[in-house]
């Protein structure tokens, strides 16, 4: 279409936060109590994480199914009646699940974590599991709605920033950082549209992964 | 609808009882001109002199309620409630998610009212794939035929409306326009306003977003054209920054008791709008912009000392 740049953001905004808030709610009234189980995942991934070599494969298995499920059950079944354009989003989750699942196999082992880089990587994936589901209750609203690492596609990215910067090397660490970072700006910029208070969370964390993962790429030249 | 120029017995009712207490008083007027007044609260389609309500419903974000059953039953509320207070057009579009399907599940809901004018869109870079969305769109709705398709934004305008007109001609479609929204590509609108048989187009228009009182509205004017307005409140953005604000004395005279009826009254009272459709999601709201389609309407003066004032603010 020739006349994309004539399209403001706002105009991508095809809902409005109710509605986005309330298919969090459906979605896990839905599918409760599968959130017991994504909790299971997410502390798997983490003690993986902290445990360091050859766990580092099983968690890349894991942290893959977590997106193939947010990418169909969440946003092709779900988010995808609201927005036209999460049929292309889950495409991107299904790719981000196929690297990681590659990057694991390859991979056999997670790469040598510095103290600073570790530290990073092991604070956004506690971030995305303990607090980021939080967020919503601290700024008024219900529990019912929360996004969960594993169910929902924010908290799944932001955790996966930190899975990615312990990668064995470099070229993988970009790769895996790649979709969620994409992530995090779409999502940004989706919930900046709609004035949601959490709306520079995701950006920030991007930038706090770029960041890390930029200068390990320099220390590591 | 099956009876096109005939209002429902119950819209009909409900439009009389807003205008009855329309005076016409200086700094008022009609809104339209030309040929044998519209009834109250209505407005002349210039193609064919088929009269319909001069507040529509526009079903951009708020009918987007993908499956959520609590949130349809809220938009087909609204229906309900437009349909009562005498509304007739609705306008959706492919690009809007889900809020087709949801028209369809109110319209259903409601067992079909005869007073609905169904104003949708065609939106799809591929000529070859007009058709098919036009009969996707169709069957979202559950309808028959739609009175209005337009083409969305000028995208792939010239086969498409070669498809439209095609469509009436053969009688499956009553009227075919052309849309355009926040003052995009207002050049080339023109120019196809200037050489297409069209019987609306559809424009972004509001007491503070007036670029199309140069040339569309009057080329409209010229052209026999009617005019759809989208965004009356700027997505809302208009009227929540005038919510702190009190009314000018003065907005008695037009019969605004609120900024969304002051707001609307500006829009529709131009000679060259036809309709216009804000969108809603609550029933309080439709009822409040039904009402403002009724009654006294401001004269050019009175339209200038209005654009005046939500400007200042």
């Amino acid at each position: 279409m020739s006349e994309w740049w004539t399209y403001s953001l706002s105009d991508f905004l095809l809902f409005s936060p109710r509605t986005y808030y309330r298919l969090f709610e459906l979605y896990n009234a839905a599918l409760w109590p599968a959130h017991l189980l994504a909790a299971v995942a997410g502390l798997a991934i983490l003690a993986c994480m902290l445990r360091g070599g050859r766990g580092w494969r099983a968690a890349c298995v894991l942290l893959g199914a977590c997106w193939l499920w947010v990418g169909w059950v969440f946003l092709l079944d779900r988010y995808a009646t609201i927005n036209w354009a999460a049929a292309w989003f889950a495409g991107l989750f299904v790719v981000q699940a196929i690297l990681l699942v590659l990057t694991g196999a390859a991979a056999g082992s997670s790469g040598e974590m510095s103290r600073s880089r570790g530290a990073a990587a092991i604070t956004l994936l506690v971030f995305a599991l303990a607090v980021y589901p939080s967020i919503g209750i601290a700024v008024g609203r219900p529990w019912t709605q929360a996004e969960v690492f594993a169910m929902a596609p924010d908290p799944t990215a932001l955790g996966t920033l930190g899975f990615a910067l312990l990668a064995p090397t470099a070229g993988r660490r970009w790769l895996l950082l790649a979709i969620p970072l994409l992530w995090c700006a779409i999502s940004g910029a989706t919930l900046w549209t709609m004035e949601a208070p959490e709306a520079p969370v995701l950006p920030a964390a991007g930038l706090v992964a770029l960041i890390v993962a930029a200068s390990r790429r320099q220390g590591a030249a | 609808m099956t009876r096109h120029s005939v209002l429902s017995r119950r819209a009909l009712l409900a439009l009389m009882a807003a205008g009855s207490t329309a005076m016409l008083a200086p700094g008022l007027s009609r809104a339209q001109t030309g040929g044998p007044e519209p009834r109250p609260g209505l407005r002349r389609i210039p193609s064919t002199g088929e009269q319909v309500p001069a507040v529509g419903l526009g079903t951009w974000i708020t009918f987007n309620v993908g499956a959520d059953p609590t949130l349809r039953d809220e938009s087909a509320d609204v229906m309900d409630a437009f349909f009562k207070a005498g509304g007739q057009m609705i306008d959706s579009s492919p690009m809007y998610g889900s809020a087709q399907e949801v028209v369809g599940y109110g319209l259903r809901k409601l067992g079909h009212p005869q007073a609905l004018f169904s104003a949708d869109k065609v939106w799809i870079s591929s000529p070859a794939a007009g058709p098919g969305q036009i009969e996707e769109s169709r069957r979202f709705w559950d309808i028959p035929r739609f009175d209005l398709l337009q083409v969305h934004n000028l995208l792939s305008w010239e086969s498409h409306l070669e498809t439209l007109f095609a469509m009436k001609a053969e009688g499956k479609l009553r009227y075919v326009g052309i849309t355009t929204s926040e003052g995009r590509r207002h050049g080339e609108f023109e120019r196809i306003m200037a050489s297409q048989p069209l019987d609306f187009v559809q424009v972004s228009y509001n007491a503070l977003d007036r670029e199309v009182e140069r040339r569309i509205l009057p080329l409209a004017q010229e052209r026999g054209i009617g005019v759809i307005v989208n965004r009356p409140f700027r997505q809302g953005s208009l009227t929540r920054s005038l919510e702190g604000e009190a009314l000018p004395d003065w907005a008695a005279e037009i019969g605004a008791a609120t900024w969304a009826q002051f707001l609307l009254k500006f829009i529709v009272s131009h000679p060259a709008v036809t309709c216009a459709i804000p969108a809603t999601t609550q029933v309080a709201h439709v009822t409040e912009n039904m009402a403002a389609s009724a009654g006294p309407m401001p004269d050019e003066e009175m339209r200038r000392r209005m654009a005046a004032f939500v400007e200042d603010i």
